[in-house]
């Protein structure tokens, strides 16, 4: 899956990913390949991905969350 | 000789105003690069954000938006005035105040016989002009230059936003220079409140209908309106930015241009001057020495 980290100031993540967890705002939920579509607000919290470089770990504040075709957009207004 | 020495002293002032318009100039071009780059920066996001929007008003019934697409009889008016905190770059600050003062004079000037309109100033050089003129005057928010990022003015814009929700305002419109490149900005004015509702794209087959929203449609409209206000609010303060530096850019330049060819000139009538004097010395000595051979 493709994965992009966007705040206004910077581009804080770009690339393969094989696992995404996010806080939404009904309760965090990870996102594997082939999720659904799906697009979700955040909350205040921290984004886990797993990359093949391992699990890191972003804290996002003001965050919406896009899903589309194993495309994956979170925009926060700061990380 | 007294002339002589009085364009020696032209020409020293000249070179040294020459070297700090040079200076100025490189210091913009250097400025300007990193406001450019923090435009490029936030473009990615504002787009995706209006995407985003897209999409979901593309499977929204109807208009929903709340509070900020909400529209009033407009009676109480804002102006959001985006200029600089200094001067020689243009006619850069002056376009901007001259807009909004034909905003207030044309557009709104019902509104303002009553004393409605209010001009919230972003730039110092706005901010020196209205605050002559104390029914206009709603404050400035001259530090935000100082430190330029996304957390600062969207603190700007909430205080906006909650001003407007709270019925202080029925429309907030917002004046800046648009960066076009170095040389060129385009004045503009936007309206920034209430939001026009996301437009529905047409019968786009590329809108997929089966996303699934998290809370719910209506609520992550009322969610992401104020984020794509905050990053208008932004993307004018920015675009402003770095036409102020290509704007000084350009003018320095120029002064540069006008100092060399003032220098050309002063030079030439320095060197005119030294060889009437040079001659008029030679026919000095010719005319004595004539004198005493005779």
């Amino acid at each position: 899956m493709q994965l992009e980290i966007i705040t206004p100031d910077k581009k804080v993540y770009s690339g393969e990913v094989s696992s995404v967890s996010v806080p939404g705002a009904k309760g965090r939920f990870e996102m594997l390949n082939n999720h659904a579509a799906v697009i979700s607000t955040l909350l205040n919290g921290k984004v886990k991905i797993k990359d093949k470089e391992g699990v890191k770990s972003f804290d996002v504040k003001g965050g919406v969350v896009e899903n589309l075709k194993n495309k994956i957009i979170i925009l926060a207004e700061s990380v | 000789m007294a002339n002589l020495k009085e364009v020696r002293n032209r020409i020293a002032s000249v070179i040294s105003t020459q070297q700090i318009t040079k200076a100025m100039k490189m210091v913009s071009a250097a400025k300007l690069r990193r406001a450019q780059d923090a435009i490029v920066m936030m473009r990615p996001y504002a787009s995706k954000l209006r995407d985003i929007m897209e999409n979901i008003s593309g499977t929204l019934e109807g208009g929903v938006g709340g509070e900020l697409t909400k529209a009033r009889p407009v009676e109480k008016v804002l102006i959001v005035a985006v200029n600089s905190n200094r001067g020689l770059c243009g006619a850069f600050n002056a376009v901007v105040i001259r807009t909004v003062n034909r905003l207030i004079r044309e557009e709104y000037s019902r509104q303002a016989k009553e004393g409605n309109v209010k001009v919230l100033c972003i730039g110092k050089k706005a901010s020196d002009f209205f605050n002559k003129h104390k029914n206009l005057y709603a404050g400035n928010h001259n530090e935000l230059y100082a430190k330029l990022t996304f957390e600062n003015v969207s603190a700007v814009a909430d205080s906006i936003m909650k001003e407007f929700a709270a019925g202080q305002y029925d429309r907030v419109d917002i004046v800046y220079n648009q960066f076009k490149n170095a040389a060129v900005q385009y004045i503009q004015h936007e309206q920034m409140l209430p939001v026009a509702p996301p437009m529905k794209k047409g019968n786009d087959k590329n809108v997929v209908n089966d996303y699934i929203f998290e809370p719910g449609k209506e609520q992550l409209v009322l969610e992401l309106l104020p984020k794509s206000v905050r990053i208008q609010l932004f993307k004018a303060v920015l675009d402003s930015h770095a036409s102020e530096h290509g704007a000084r850019m350009t003018a320095m330049s120029k002064a540069t241009d006008n100092a060399g060819d003032l220098l050309k000139e002063l030079r030439l009538s320095y060197n005119k001057a030294r060889q009437a004097a040079i001659t008029g010395e030679i026919l000095e000595i010719v005319a004595g020495a004539e004198a005493l051979n005779g």
